[in-house]
């Protein structure tokens, strides 16, 4: 169906569709904690640069070191952020924020704790809307909170030492954890589509999963269907794209199930995903690591948001997705799938509701912006932002087309072309300068027909003779004879009657 | 509470540090009396009372989003015990 183009293709297990397995007795429960790296300036209690692929240890302050005698300072953007994405997802939004140092050891930790927020989670609640095959599910939000990143531990460059690289060290984050409401790989991979769109479209985060601007763990476990009580959940860790979160999920999954029937024990755990060969192993066991002595953080003061502020953000929200896919759909009439390219981008979306303001043919509006421009782009690898051709002239092009001014053809092939190299002419002046615009003049249209009956004896007389198929033949003819200009229907039905002759 | 050997170890696990013999038990003495003395703030009727957690009304003040970058790499790692021309260097962390 529709978001099959989203869906990774599944081999069908034959046998499966006839009997039930075991694997059918059971369903997954699955929670994501998903990370976002924010796209401020700079890190989130320092002033220095906060930028991905820099030289190491070049984007540090005193502060980011960890050395002694220093105070953190918040970023102003990390709450803004914040709110922003928590008004995005419906979640409450919490009024006296508190920081908490989190205390573990890491060489890559170099304050030997992580500055994050624990009871007060900037945003509480919420959920995030996402599309599977014929219905919307709610996945729900425990929390969003804001917290700062670690550095990075190199451990294949050195046989003797781990390097580390604080470049990354104290990069604002939110954590964004939902409720254990997702059932399937396939859900997770819908629910990390929506919150990278979303993300990418708040311009709060660029959502680069390979980059890892965007992480993901998964809390996986299963259950008999039916029952009320959670099985053993296992974490499973290192998937750098939405695909491998349900690829790990998938087989995180198969794992469980098969131990369950084998009575074998789950543990709690630590996993890896290899990406290789699609599979999880163990990493740690969780006994132990669970005891990071939580407290307020005393080099902060509580951060207040006031109603006032939660007011600003929500002028500053751009139009999200959802909202626009709605109205799509329900005011514009298009598919679900025009609707779902249309509002992928951000970019698209906006050039899209140009277009519209400009013209009420939404469904060429659509056709016009996701099949011709868009392959414009792609073809000459540009960003909608270069596109030369403003959303005016887009409007102004289909309105020729209403008018019977020019051919769809003729438009696309001729007039759309031309406008992406003179982008300073109205499509109509250009169409009268490039002599496209469409013949009306019945007494030069019929001229024209009677040279391509001349020109075809053979086809006008198999047409006579009742071959009418061929009218499609003279048609094409006609349109070479008058390099497209002829008025379609007028043309269609003059060919007809002097054929018929 | 009474700190034991066990509680000791745990604490010191999660500090890193590690104690043995009569280090252990002069530092169980010390945990004993401070726990000691923060139990004697038990005493205190506290009911209703809200939990003092910042010493002053004041809230946070924020910082604009503008870079100031101010020490160079070299600065970076010039304090570190083990380095290289990129790099802090520490013992090799295992794979666990």
């Amino acid at each position: 169906m529709i978001w099959r183009a989203y869906l990774p293709t599944k081999t069908i297990n034959f046998a499966s569709l006839f009997e039930l397995t075991m694997y059918d007795k059971y369903e997954a429960v699955i929670g994501l904690e998903v990370h976002a790296q924010l796209k401020t300036k700079t890190k989130a209690f320092s002033s220095d640069p906060n930028a991905y692929g820099e030289l190491p240890n070049h984007l540090v302050t005193p502060v980011s070191l960890g050395h002694p005698g220093t105070l953190p300072q918040f970023n102003e953007k990390s709450p803004e952020f914040a709110v922003k994405l928590g008004l995005a997802c419906n979640s409450k939004i919490t009024a006296e924020n508190r920081f908490s140092r989190k205390n573990y050891f890491y060489a890559d930790l170099p304050k030997g704790y992580q500055i994050t927020q624990f009871d007060t989670p900037i945003c509480t609640g919420g959920y995030i809307e996402i599309k599977l095959q014929e219905s919307t599910k709610k996945i729900n939000l425990t929390r969003i909170h804001m917290e700062e990143d670690s550095g990075k531990s190199i451990h294949d460059q050195d046989p003797f030492h781990t390097l580390i690289d604080l470049n990354r060290a104290g990069v604002p984050l939110l954590e964004i954890v939902t409720e254990p409401d997702i059932r399937s790989g396939e859900e997770a991979y819908q629910y990390l589509s929506e919150v990278r769109k979303l993300v990418r479209y708040l311009e709060i985060c660029d959502g680069n999963m390979e980059e890892g601007s965007l992480r993901c763990d998964a809390n996986i476990s299963v259950r008999p269907k039916g029952s009320k009580e959670f099985g053993q959940k296992v974490e499973v860790k290192n998937m750098n794209s939405i695909r491998n979160v349900q690829r790990a999920i998938e087989h995180e999954t198969k794992r469980q199930i098969e131990a369950l029937e084998n009575n074998e024990e789950i543990f709690h755990e630590t996993r890896t995903f290899n990406a290789v060969d699609g599979t999880t192993t163990s990493m740690r066991s969780k006994e132990m690591d669970n005891d990071y002595r939580y407290f307020t953080e005393p080099d902060l003061l509580p951060l207040e948001i006031t109603t006032e502020y939660i007011e600003k953000m929500k002028n500053e929200l751009p139009p999200l997705p959802n909202e626009l896919f709605k109205k799509y759909v329900e005011d514009f009439n298009l598919s679900d799938y025009d609707a779902g390219i249309l509002t992928d981008s951000k970019e698209i979306a906006l050039y899209f509701e140009e277009v519209v303001s400009n013209t009420k043919n939404f469904k060429a509006a659509a056709n016009w912006v996701m099949v011709n421009v868009k392959s414009y782009l792609n073809e000459n690898a540009l960003h909608i932002s270069d596109f030369p051709v403003s959303p005016k002239q887009i409007a102004e092009l289909i309105q020729l087309i209403d008018d019977g001014k020019i051919s769809h053809s003729v438009a696309s092939q001729n007039l759309f072309p031309a406008l992406t190299e003179t982008s300073n002419k109205s499509p109509l002046e250009l169409a009268k300068e490039l002599d496209l615009i469409q013949d009306q003049n019945e007494d030069n249209i019929k001229q024209a027909i009677e040279r391509v009956i001349e020109n075809n004896p053979d086809e006008t007389e198999r047409y006579r003779n009742g071959e009418k198929k061929l009218l499609g033949f003279f048609m094409g003819q006609l349109m070479k004879e008058t390099r497209g200009k002829a008025d379609p229907k007028k043309s269609n039905s003059l060919i007809r009657e002097m054929l018929e002759l | 509470m009474e700190v034991n050997d066990e509680l000791v170890d745990k604490i010191a696990a999660l500090a890193k540090l590690e104690f043995k013999g009569e280090e252990k038990e002069a530092i169980k003495g010390d945990m004993q009396r401070i726990l000691n003395f923060i139990d004697k703030l038990g005493e205190v009727d506290t009911e209703g009372v809200e939990p003092l957690v910042y010493m002053t009304d004041e809230t946070l003040k924020l910082r604009a989003d503008e870079v100031d970058q101010e020490i160079s790499q070299d600065e970076a790692l010039r304090n570190a015990p083990d380095k290289d021309s990129d790099y802090f260097k520490v013992p090799k962390v295992l794979k666990k």
